[in-house]
This record gives structure tokens, C-alpha cells and sequence, in this order.
């Protein structure tokens, strides 16, 4: 048993340390750091200063710019990301569709879409969610009708992050609406979204942003050759895109990097005869958060250095539920530092910091994060279901 | 990074597994430790036979020479089975001590002896009244002649009740804090047994003038205290582990089979999901629990780790214990059903070296003097 890493592992994270540092540029990653909007432009921007290094799609395979890393080397080179406030690879591309083309698709399709992919050519947006079809998934309704070399797509999805920058979606269409089962009879579509038939609406949230949308398929025609692998089989790539989507929603090194900042307002703020952070009361919350980060670091850890390739860990249910959790205490922690200060939001010219005024946005959003990619009920179904077999 | 066990200490966990499994099912555990000894010198002399006495000692003093790992492996089966024999209390704490400051002839007279089984140490530090972690004593050492006479009052000593001989902290004539060995039948030494709230045994253990050996002829213990107190720490957690896996596992079991309205409990989502945040308690306190052990085998010994470890294991033991008792109904609180004994086990843990209090305090006095938190 060893806690540290090897020589050549610090080698790798100090390499990946400077590089983050150093090429990524510095008002991107203070963005980053403080919470405050990114623009297209500045995920593009890193993402093809990444890709152009080979470090923006690691976990694909070789052939298609991936990295034949160690499960270490993959995890180092997150929580680096991470801790560096680098806007992560877009994860429509570098997680989802890029790997399910990879692993499924047919050459063509691969040699079409996997460079354009990588290179955040292509922005994707993921169309799964449907208003009747969230955490059940495989009840979804979008129907895709073969009509010689095309599908004739009708139907509607919701909750498709980032749909107003996206070029194309990858969508989960009914192929056969009398198969067997609710699990079979669905395709893996990809499609531009400027087609002919594709509408989008965003949808405001309670931060007053938008970052969502529905969507909506009047006739669309999509040519066949745009399937993902073969007819019918969508829910086993979906299974396994959502398999990757798991271990890498867990956040410690962002959260980390937010409780460090959360910790020097806290040293700025006055609060009876010292500053917040000298008050033990909010010191001993503070010290029990970063504790409980702390497990979970350990926890990813032991995940990461005993992860069977293909085989998602059942444990990676506690990563998602409680990473999403503690990236909730984080905004959480920012607002009651900011105080009275969170009230005001969007006010120029007053005394309230800016970013006090975007704590209180920033802690209604990431109620987001218990939701989505399996809510928390769902994993702690998976985790009754598959470890304590209840 | 590698949280992965060898082949050999595989075999070692396992071989300890069989013994306490063969040794205490529920029922023949409750005989056990109803008796007056609270613990069975069968078991220990198998456990000495095995070499797990002599885990934690070099083999200069007649031990196996293994590690923290070892140890603990054996400390989370010892807390799976709710084993009662005293290894952490009267053989790896006083005799960690010995080991690291007693002088060559006192480790040879004393340690092959407790490993090989035929000898019980206990350490006698705690005194009313004081809690962790001050280090403030009153029990004092007084020179006379070569030797020296020890005066005062330590409560609790964890298994002192069947101790031959103890390791003694004493403030010294001239300050700082010394190490004595004292006999139980020495002249001016009084004991008072009883039972503790998870079943097991201790003493009040009364000094007035008692001759005492100084251990080795460091005059200054306290570091030697504090590097046993973060071993003893990590070995508490992996101990709390293996109870709180096993409480886990009780209740899934129970949930599976208890029926109540035609259907057993497992369908029932509220219990199921209230299981499943047992289980994420679990995990997040065996990492820390790991990451204490893994950073003493790797040559730490850091107070701050050992806090991390105690408060997210006291947490999670808190949460596990109350939710394993409350999931299995009125059943979980008689003392025939063996859940509730591991409650209060943990409970116990929880009040011994510092609670969850003590341990964030501790955390708490150096949230200011770093940005990142940082293993």
C-alpha cells in the first residue's frame, strides 16, 4: 500500500502543472477560478490549445488522438485541469459522442467525425432527455422513420446544454417503436442541428441564465449514413456513454480550487473582532468540508488505481453523489460568506463585490448538479441495486 | 498510488478472518465476554501462535517485523468480529512504547514475552478529568535513590483490569513527561475494574508511592506518546471499518429477509436509498482510514492526518451505528441481536483518543494556513 505517487507520475503531473499554467491563457482560467461566464470563444479557445498538444482527448483511443495513459496518468491529468481552472474538453465531444463513435461506429463514420470531434470543429449537443424521459430514459418518445436513404426524424428533447452553440446533436431516436422491450428498438443519430425541421428554445433557469434548451424535430431528414453502428442497438451505446459520464462529473480539484478561493474572501471579511476565516465556528465548517473532500479524493483514487478497463466500479455512484454534493457546498460556503452582499445581482456601482453578487447565481445553479448525469436518487438505487443487492 | 494488498498480507487478513470467524459467532461471543476476563486466552494463544502478537515488533524483539498495513489489516477483522481480545490495548499501544523508548534490556525482557502471548501490558495514561488532547498530568514521578515512586490517578486504562504490568506516564522531578513500568502487584498500587459501555473491560489503577522502572533513559516521552497515540489512531479507524462493514452488512441482510406488510423491507425505497448513504459513509471513511495507514507505512506520522482520518470515521461511525439500529427495528436494540453491540463499539472508539469534536477542533486551527486542502 502506497499513498504517493511514483517518480515519474510527479514528472508527468509537474509537466501537466506548467503546461496548464503557462499555454492556457490566464484570463480563460481566472474565469475559471471565479465563477464568472465563459464565452464560446473561451471554451473553443482552450480546448484547441489542448488538442493541439494531444491533450484534449486522452481517454480515446490511440489511433484518434488518444493517449494510451495508465488510469492514473488520466486521473492526473483532471485534477491538474482542475486545479489549473482550465476549462475541461468539451465534454459533448471528448466524453460522450467522441468514445461512442470510437468504440461503435463504422470507418467512415469514424474518419468523418472523430478529427473534427477532437478538435472542437464540431460542437455537439446531446439529445437524450425527453419531457416524459429523464432519469427513465429508455421511455423516450423521438421517433426516426426510415424513408430510403434517410430517417425522417419527429419529436422533441429537453435539457440539451449548450444547444445555442451547437453545430450538430447526438440523439437517441425510436427505430422500431414495437420491439420487445423499451430498451431496444433505439438508434444513435447524429445530426446538424441547422437542418432543415430542428428548432431551438432555451429554457431561462432560476440563476437568470440559460444554459439548456428544448428541442424540437419537425420532419427532419438525416441521412442514413449518419447512424452511430447499427439499427436498434442505441441503448447499449448509451449505457456506455453514460458509463464514462459518471467518474468524471466529480469535481474535487474544481472544488478544491473554490474553497480556496471561498477561504480568501473569508479572510477579507470582518466578522466580530478578526476576519470570517478566524472564527472557528465557520473555520470548523470550512475544515469539515475540506475533510470531506478529502475522502472523496481517496475514494476516486482508490477507484482510479483499481479501475478495470470497460468496467465502471459500482463505487463510481459514490463519486457522482457526493462530489455533486460537496461542488454543491462549495457555492453554498461562497454565499454565506458573501452575506447581505448576495442579495444585490447584476448592480454596477455599489458597494457589493462582484463576486458576492454572483454567489447567490452561482449556488441556485449548481442545484443542477444532484440532477443531472443520474440524479442522486439514481445512484443510490444503483448502489442498493448492485453492492447491497436490495 | 497503490491502495492494492500483496498476496501475503491477503493471506494474513483471510487467516485472521477464519480464526475470529471460527472462534465467535454471535451466540459463543456473547458467552465470552460475559465472562469475568471479558476475552479468551484460547484465541490469544492462537493469535500468538499465528505471529499476530508479534506484527507490529522487529524480530531483534521477537516479533515478525511487518507494518502499519499488517497491523491494521488484522484491527479491521478484530472490529468485523467484534473479536474482544485486548491486542490494541495490551499489546500494540504499551508496546509500541517499549519498543520505541524502552532500552535494549527492557525490550528483551519484556516484549518476546507478550508476543509469544504469556504477558499483558496496558498503558496508563488517561487521568480524570483531562481530556484529549491536553497532555497536562498530574500523576507524578518522584526520584528516590536510583529509582523512582509514581503519585496519582489514571482513568481509564483500557484493559487494565487483567494487565501484569503497565507502562505508567508520570510528570518527572524535572519536567516533561516520562515513561515508567510498574507491576500490578507492586506495594502502593490499587486497581479497580469494571466494564465499559461496549462490553469490554478497564480499571482505575491507583498509585501512592509506587515503585516504578523509568522506561529507557529518554527523560522525555511525549513524542514517543504522540507517534503511538497517530498509530493507535489509524488502528481505531480500521478497527471502526470493519464494525461499520459488518453493521452494513447485517442490515442489507436484514432488509432482504425481515418481511412487514407481505414484502420484505427492500422494497421499500426510503430504507433502500437510507442503505445505500450508509454505504457512501462507508467508503468515504475506509478511504480515510487507509489513507492514515497508507501514510504511516509510508513513514508519516502526522497528528493532522490521523484528526482527518478520526472525524470522517467518528461521522460516518455515528451515522452507520444509529441508521443500522433504527433499520432493524426494536430487534436492533437487545442484546441478544448482535447490531447493537457493534454500535456501541463504535461508540466507545468514538469517545477514546478524541472525538469528532476534538479531532475537527484540531483540523480547525490550521484551516488559515494553506488555499488548497492537499493529501
Amino acid at each position: 500500500m502506497k499513498i504517493s505517487l511514483s517518480p515519474d507520475e510527479v514528472v508527468f503531473r509537474d509537466e501537466l502543472r506548467k503546461f496548464y499554467r503557462t499555454e492556457i491563457p490566464e484570463d480563460i482560467r481566472e474565469r475559471v477560478k471565479y465563477g464568472r461566464e465563459l464565452s464560446r470563444d473561451d471554451i473553443v479557445t482552450a480546448h484547441k490549445i489542448l488538442n493541439d498538444h494531444g491533450l484534449a482527448v486522452p481517454n480515446w483511443p490511440v489511433e484518434w488522438g488518444g493517449k494510451d495513459w495508465t488510469p492514473m496518468q488520466r486521473h492526473i491529468w483532471q485534477d491538474e485541469l482542475q486545479l489549473a481552472s482550465v476549462p475541461e474538453p468539451l465534454t459533448f465531444n471528448a466524453q460522450m459522442v467522441g468514445p461512442v463513435i470510437a468504440q461503435f461506429g463504422s470507418q467512415e463514420v469514424k474518419q468523418r467525425f472523430l478529427p473534427a470531434t477532437a478538435a472542437l470543429d464540431i460542437w455537439w449537443c446531446q439529445g437524450f432527455s425527453e419531457p416524459d424521459a429523464g432519469s427513465d430514459l429508455a421511455s423516450l418518445r423521438t421517433t426516426a422513420v426510415r424513408d430510403g436513404d434517410s430517417y425522417i426524424v419527429n419529436g422533441q428533447k429537453i435539457w440539451t446544454t449548450l444547444a445555442q452553440y451547437a453545430d450538430w446533436i447526438f440523439c437517441l431516436v425510436r427505430t422500431d417503436p414495437n420491439a420487445p422491450k423499451k430498451q431496444a428498438g433505439i438508434s444513435f443519430l447524429l445530426f446538424d442541428v441547422k437542418s432543415p425541421g430542428v428548432t431551438i428554445r432555451p429554457i431561462k433557469l432560476i440563476d437568470g441564465g440559460y444554459e439548456v434548451n428544448e428541442v424540437f424535430f419537425e420532419n427532419v431528414r438525416v441521412p442514413a449514413d449518419q447512424l452511430v453502428g447499427e439499427e436498434n442497438m442505441g441503448w447499449t451505446y448509451a449505457k456506455f456513454l453514460l458509463g464514462n459520464e459518471r467518474t468524471g462529473i466529480t469535481g474535487v480539484g474544481r472544488t478544491k480550487v473554490k474553497i480556496g478561493v471561498a477561504k480568501d474572501y473569508a479572510r477579507q471579511t470582518k466578522s466580530g473582532s478578526g476576519t470570517l476565516l478566524e472564527d472557528p465556528v465557520f473555520a470548523a465548517r470550512i475544515a469539515e468540508l475540506e475533510n470531506e473532500l478529502l475522502a472523496l479524493e481517496i475514494t476516486q483514487l482508490r477507484v482510479v488505481s483499481n479501475s478495470v478497463e470497460g468496467k465502471p466500479n459500482p463505487a463510481s455512484s459514490v463519486l457522482k453523489l457526493r462530489g455533486s454534493e460537496l461542488q454543491q457546498a462549495a457555492t453554498e460556503l461562497l454565499l454565506d460568506i458573501a452575506g447581505q452582499d448576495a442579495v444585490p445581482v447584476d448592480a454596477d456601482d455599489i458597494a457589493s463585490p462582484g463576486w458576492a453578487q454572483r454567489s447567490g447565481p452561482g449556488y441556485l445553479n449548481y442545484r443542477k448538479t444532484t440532477i443531472y448525469g443520474g440524479s442522486s436518487e439514481v445512484q443510490r438505487t444503483i448502489i442498493a441495486s448492485t453492492i447491497l443487492g436490495l | 498510488m497503490d491502495f492494492e494488498l500483496t498476496d501475503e498480507q491477503v493471506m494474513l487478513r483471510d487467516t485472521v478472518r477464519d480464526l475470529l470467524a471460527r472462534n465467535y459467532d454471535p451466540e459463543s461471543r456473547l458467552k465470552i465476554t460475559d465472562t469475568e476476563l471479558g476475552w479468551s486466552r484460547d484465541v490469544w494463544r492462537q493469535l500468538a501462535e499465528l505471529g499476530v502478537l508479534g506484527l507490529s515488533f522487529t524480530e531483534e524483539d521477537g516479533g515478525v517485523g511487518a507494518g502499519p498495513v499488517e497491523t491494521n489489516l488484522v484491527l479491521e477483522e478484530f472490529g468485523r468480529r467484534l473479536a474482544p481480545e485486548p491486542i490494541l490495548d495490551a499489546v500494540l499501544v504499551p508496546g509500541g512504547l517499549i519498543a520505541r523508548v524502552g532500552s535494549a534490556e527492557q525490550r528483551q525482557r519484556i516484549l518476546p514475552e507478550v508476543v509469544e502471548g504469556n504477558k499483558l501490558l496496558a498503558f496508563a495514561h488517561a487521568e480524570p478529568g483531562v481530556r484529549w488532547p491536553s497532555t497536562e498530568l498530574r500523576t507524578t514521578a518522584t526520584a528516590q535513590g536510583d529509582s523512582y515512586v509514581l503519585t496519582g490517578i489514571k482513568n481509564p486504562v483500557p484493559h487494565g483490569d487483567c494487565a501484569d504490568e503497565l507502562v505508567v506516564s508520570a510528570v518527572l522531578p524535572g519536567g516533561g513527561v516520562g515513561l515508567f513500568l510498574v507491576g500490578l502487584d507492586a506495594a502502593g498500587v490499587v486497581r479497580k475494574s469494571y466494564r465499559t459501555v461496549d462490553g469490554q473491560r478497564g480499571a482505575q489503577i491507583e498509585f501512592d508511592k509506587a515503585p516504578a522502572e523509568l522506561l529507557g533513559d529518554n527523560l522525555d516521552a511525549a513524542s514517543a506518546i504522540e507517534s503511538t497515540t497517530v498509530h493507535a489512531q489509524a488502528g481505531l479507524c480500521a478497527e471502526s471499518v470493519g464494525a461499520m462493514a459488518e453493521a452494513l452488512r447485517l442490515t442489507a441482510e436484514y432488509l432482504r429477509t425481515r418481511k412487514q406488510f407481505g414484502v420484505t423491507l427492500s422494497k421499500f425505497q426510503t430504507l433502500t436509498q437510507r442503505a445505500a448513504n450508509m454505504y457512501v459513509s462507508l467508503e468515504l471513511a475506509r478511504s480515510m482510514s487507509l489513507y492514515a495507514t497508507a501514510s504511516l507505512a509510508d513513514g508519516g506520522n502526522d497528528t493532522v492526518v490521523a484528526s482527518r482520518a478520526r472525524l470522517q470515521v467518528g461521522r460516518a461511525a455515528r451515522h452507520v451505528g444509529q441508521e443500522a439500529i433504527q433499520m432493524h427495528g426494536g430487534i436492533g436494540v437487545t442484546a441478544e441481536y448482535p447490531v447493537g453491540h457493534y454500535v456501541a463499539r463504535l461508540t466507545a472508539i468514538e469517545r477514546t483518543l478524541g472525538g469528532g469534536f476534538e479531532h475537527l477542533r484540531v483540523l480547525t486551527a490550521g484551516v488559515g494556513d494553506y488555499d488548497l486542502a492537499e493529501l
